[in-house]
């Protein structure tokens, strides 16, 4: 018998046996003794499943993940005896599981292109075999803690999966397997527990979503999580085991923005969770993902990803479990000593399932008829990001990057709001930019990072020291060019002193030279911290040289045609981050053209 | 169970009754409800127990007896009857004929709420779909398998732009012969449905027609259905018969308050304007039927068309369906008042599937660079207009006269054109090329240095007036 999580009994010992009472949307009411919250249920001649979540006199209601049309009452319902819970163990890798984890691809291939309902799938493929390699120095006799490291099966060519001890179990070790092939459901090892009894451990186990996965302690996030973009790299930086939401109205580039993210960033699991969006959108990662290399590995991306998908046409309960499900196996993943990474898009999505669950069951809504409780639920679910020194007594983490879809795009809505209290990084996406064709559409003045400070440390010991004063010079410089753009609205920009225009000039470069970034540009589509920091600098040493001419008493108009300032705008484009040097060779130039120019200018000192 | 009739109606009201001791009746069953005159209402099973079942009646309940009235449960949901003669013909919002001609008849019936495909199952929209259409071809580009709904307003012409699509879409480089249409009109007006059925007989097109028509006179709960069966009936095309089905729905925001008027009746809480919570869900169970599937050759393109109430691209309808949809045409009131046709306002429209539609082996390898510099460029230049407005035309420098320049000859000569004018993207390209050499070189940085030298005419001695 697998464990199913603390504080459950075996589904076998009781027969837990009822009826259908009422049939309300995805909300059944049930004759089910028994049952206790939480708990699984298979209901109707289909056997469709669903979740108990709350209780009235002698009946249960249940929320089902599967349409409920065409049952009926008086129909069996039964009672499983476990809570939602995932299955952990290889095979998850590579893998597209729906909101309670049955495996797409083996859902098609049993039930054709419609997923039909009550199908029974383990979420882990039985049939596979896997080449175990026991831990060294795990003799019989060795007393065994949750969480440590039984041994390994290479997954994938990038990924070791360790295979864990569950985290609810100790005890003494009886035996562990040789080396050798075996399937997931095969024992690998025995344990007698505390009370004497003895405990088979297989190559997976369970664990119920609802219930965090436990760790020695909370470690402070030191490093920063490298994306490759450098509106969120270099400005608004986020740790590995951060937190981290993208608001924005529809089409600014929530979704783009989390697939450049699970493309580019350096860690090692990535988990997509399609959260209530569209189909297509995790074809298209399903079909990038294995075409793509991880610029840091080399390998395969798909190798290091799984996704979780429950379509906006899929039922609104299992997208509100699917957010659960994913954290999980991120935990799961952390606690074999990786740096995982989640996003989940969309998160807003999850928060309207719950709404709809609200409503169907009569609870009194507060906000724009969400429940009381979704602040706290939202802040549950953040708070199970971050690094930990893990049972193993290693080190993993868990980042969270949650995309928000507030209605209208309008930020004080329930969810953005929540979520904005809870969160260390926030990439703020905006209209106006994205309409302009300007993306990554992170607005510079919306967006925050609590992290600047460490993230400061880790650039300066890596890329260079100068890190910290470029992005908030960067940062003036676009500050200072809204004031301006102002006064030219209003008065053209012929009002402006030559300083001034040259300011603007330079807040451009920054924007169109390093903050856009096309994810479509196969050069640029992701830049290393190097690149982002020339470009970066680059940027700000054309407007230094630019400004000690203008100082001088040159016309900005002069400035303003050198091609250099076209050329500038294309370098990121034209420069990949594996071959740098003819980019430095360009920023070494830029000194020379304003002395050129300055020449030039020495020699008409009349004009202005 | 089916032929059973029940009197035991125990409550009326709001389009809702109540029966009662009906044990073991299945959700969402189809319901026939017979009152006093005769006259027969149809319904659906909303919520049910042993002792109550709860019944939506599409007819509504005004002047129902309880005590005579008698109910069948049908025990099966909506279902409609498909076969190869579908096309050509019309069916109401039930799938029922209105063009006068028997019922189809066929052993394939199918559950018009469909399944949910999985997504393991789907394949990605890449196929450019030209539409002739400049300001939709070279900036906001279709893909077969995409849906891509037109976000208008009361009185502009949406509808024509909808027809010029469905008359002038075709692949490159392929037979059109496996194209049909499906067309579902829900609380429009009979005119515009005729106008519709007027275009489809003027391309010759009506044959390869299916048309759904709920008119806004008729019952608001049949408007619901409307989407449903209509897509039923392009799935069964596209699926079993392996054709191109463009789907053309209008209007989406008729379906969404007839939507909110049954949720008040239910008294589902609401969430934003009086819309239910799950507007956003049930949006998404229609949109998504839209695709393409691994290994079948058929397709679902899909064309929604709504009217944003105040022309409001906040409001929930709108807003969600852009949520939902791969993109958006926007329609633009300003445009359409200086008389430009189609007046596509290009900047908040979008289409997110161009980007793996259009450039090298689909259209050509300039296009997305092109594409990406049209709105840059178009979107400066909109700010110097505004710019100009304040300060005066005359004040600008002569850059920005330039650009002023290039706004209007780009909304007059690109975003403009015939509605009998089909362009072929290479069309397109060249007339965006065409407007871009208004431009100079330096201000042109999305393309690149290659395709300057390649399409870029730039006369810098010609003087902008
Ligand atoms: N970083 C980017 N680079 C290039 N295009 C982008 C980028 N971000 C967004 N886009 C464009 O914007 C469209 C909408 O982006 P998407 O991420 O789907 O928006 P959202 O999820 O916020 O609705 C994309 O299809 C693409 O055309
Ligand atoms: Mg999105």
């Amino acid at each position: 018998m697998t464990g199913i999580g603390p504080g459950w009994t075996d589904p076998q010992d009781e027969d837990n046996m009822g009826k259908i009472v009422e049939i309300n949307g995805p909300i059944v009411r049930l004759e089910l003794p028994q049952t206790v919250i939480g708990e699984q249920v298979r209901v109707g001649a289909l056997k469709l499943v669903g979740e108990v979540i709350g209780r009235e006199g002698d009946t249960a209601l249940a929320q089902m993940y599967e349409n409920t049309e065409g049952l009926r009452p008086g129909e069996p319902a039964e009672g499983l005896g476990h809570p939602l819970s995932v299955e952990l163990g290889p095979g998850l890798l590579n893998a597209i599981f729906d909101g309670v984890q049955r495996p797409l691809s083996a859902v098609r291939a049993m039930s054709g292109d419609r997923i039909a309902r009550g199908i029974e799938v383990h979420a882990l493929p039985r049939d596979r075999r896997w080449s175990f390699q026991p831990a060294e120095g795990l003799v019989p006799g060795t007393q065994l803690h949750g969480g440590e490291i039984l041994g390994t099966v290479q997954e994938t060519a990038s990924i070791a999966h360790r295979i864990l001890v569950p985290p609810d179990v100790a005890g003494e070790l009886l035996d562990l397997a040789p080396a050798g092939e075996y399937g997931v459901a095969d024992s690998i090892a025995r344990v007698r527990l505390a009370d004497g009894s003895i405990r088979k451990l297989n190559l997976f186990h369970r664990w119920p979503v609802r219930t965090p996965r436990p760790f020695r302690r909370r470690d402070h996030a030191v490093k920063p999580l490298i994306t490759g973009q450098r509106i969120l790299d270099t400005f608004y930086p986020l740790l590995k085991g951060g937190k981290a939401a993208i608001p924005g109205p529809f089409g600014a580039g929530k979704t783009m923005l989390q697939q450049q993210i699970a493309r580019w960033c350096n860690a090692e699991i990535v988990i997509y969770v399609g959260c209530g969006e569209r189909g297509n959108e995790l074809t298209d990662v399903l079909e990038f993902m294995p075409e793509l290399k991880d610029p840091h590995t080399g390998r395969p991306l798909m190798e290091r990803t799984l996704l979780v998908a429950n379509t906006s046409n899929m039922p609104v309960v299992a997208r509100e479990a699917s957010i659960y499900v994913g954290i999980t196996i991120a935990e799961y993943f952390r606690d074999q000593g990786y740096d995982v990474v989640m996003v989940a898009d969309s998160t807003s999505r999850w928060a309207e399932a719950l709404r709809e669950v609200a409503g169907r069951l009569g609870q009194m809504p507060v906000e724009e008829g969400y429940p009381a409780y979704l602040g706290s639920r939202l802040a549950g679910f953040y708070e199970r990001a971050g690094r930990v020194e893990t049972l193993a007594g290693g080190h993993g983490s868990v980042t969270l990057i949650g995309a928000v879809s507030p209605p209208g795009g309008d930020f004080s809505e329930p969810v953005t709001s929540h979520t904005k209290e809870i969160i260390q990084t926030f990439w703020a996406l905006s209209k106006e930019l994205a309409d302009a064709r300007h993306y990554p559409a992170v607005d510079w003045v919306e967006s925050f990072s609590g992290y600047v400070p460490a993230a400061a440390r880790w650039w300066a010991d890596n890329v260079d020291p100068g890190w910290e004063a470029a992005r908030a010079a960067a940062l003036d410089l676009l500050s200072a060019s809204e004031e301006l753009a102002r006064i030219v609205n209003l008065v053209g920009v012929e009002a402006l002193s030559s300083e001034q225009r040259w300011t603007l000039e330079a807040a451009g470069l920054i924007k169109e030279g390093v903050l856009q970034q096309a994810a479509t540009d196969a050069v640029d589509s992701f830049a290393s911290p190097e690149k982002q920091y020339l470009l970066l600098k680059a940027m700000l040493e054309i407007h230094a040289q630019g400004l000690k001419l203008v100082r001088l008493g040159a016309p900005a108009r002069r400035l303003l045609q050198l091609p250099l300032l076209a050329e500038a705008r294309r370098w990121k484009s034209q420069h990949p981050s594996d071959d740098l040097a003819a980019l430095k060779a360009r920023i070494a130039e830029i000194p020379a053209v304003f002395e050129r120019l300055a020449l030039d200018y020495a020699e008409q000192p009349t004009e202005g | 169970m089916k032929n059973v009739e029940y009197r035991t109606a125990s409550s009326a009201q709001g389009g809702l009754i109540v029966m009662r001791g009906v044990p073991g009746v299945a959700a969402g069953t189809r319901v026939a409800l017979r009152d006093a005159s005769g006259r027969l209402r149809s319904g659906l099973v909303i919520r049910v127990s042993d002792a109550a079942v709860l019944v939506e009646v599409f007819e509504g309940t005004e002047a129902l007896d309880l005590e005579r009235t008698w109910v069948r449960f049908l025990d099966e949901p909506f279902m409609l009857p498909l076969s190869r003669d579908i096309l050509g013909r019309i069916f109401n919002g039930a799938g029922q004929p209105r063009d006068g001609r028997p019922p189809i008849i066929s052993r394939e019936r199918r559950n018009i709420n469909g399944e949910a495909l999985n997504p393991a199952a789907r394949a990605y929209p890449r196929e450019f779909i030209q539409t002739g259409i400049s300001a939709i071809d070279g900036m906001n580009s279709l893909t077969r398998g995409q849906k891509l709904p037109i976000f208008s307003g009361g009185g502009l012409p949406h509808n024509r732009v909808a027809a010029q699509i469905v008359r002038q879409a075709r692949l490159l480089g392929e037979e059109a012969s496996d194209f049909v249409v499906v067309f579902a009109a829900f609380g429009v007006s009979s005119a515009d449905a005729r106008y519709f059925q007027e275009s489809f007989e003027d391309s010759g097109v009506l044959n390869r027609v299916v048309m759904f028509l709920n008119l806004a006179d008729e019952p608001v709960i049949e408007r619901l259905l409307t989407p449903r069966t209509a897509l039923t009936a392009a799935e069964y095309l596209a699926y079993e018969l392996d054709y191109h089905v463009l789907v053309v729905m209008t209007d989406m925001t008729a379906y969404a308050e007839a939507l909110r008027e049954v949720a008040v009746l239910r008294g589902d809480v609401p969430a934003r304007k009086g819309y239910p919570g799950y507007l956003y869900s049930d949006l998404a169970e229609i949109y998504e039927r839209a695709g393409r599937i691994r290994e079948r050759r058929g397709s679902i393109t899909m064309i929604p068309v709504l009217s944003m109430p105040s022309d409001d691209i906040t409001h929930p309808i709108p807003d969600l369906t852009g949520y939902i949809t791969e993109g958006q045409i926007v329609l633009s009131r300003e445009l359409a008042n200086q008389g430009i046709y189609p007046p596509v306002a290009v900047l908040p429209s979008l289409s997110r599937l161009m980007k793996d539609g259009i450039g090298k082996n689909y259209t050509r390898e300039d296009h997305p660079h092109v594409a990406s510099q049209l709105f840059a460029s178009y979107a400066k230049a909109l700010e110097v207009r505004v710019l100009a407005a304040i300060i005066g035309a005359e004040e600008l420098s002569e850059g920005d006269r330039r650009f002023l320049a290039f706004a209007d000859a780009f909304e007059r000569r690109f975003i403009g054109q015939g509605e009998d004018e089909d362009r072929s993207i290479f069309e397109t390209l060249n007339l965006a090329w065409d407007l871009l050499s208004m431009l100079p070189p330096e201000q042109l940085i999305r393309v690149t240095e290659e395709e300057l030298a390649r399409y870029h005419k730039w006369q810098p001695t010609v003087e902008v007036v």
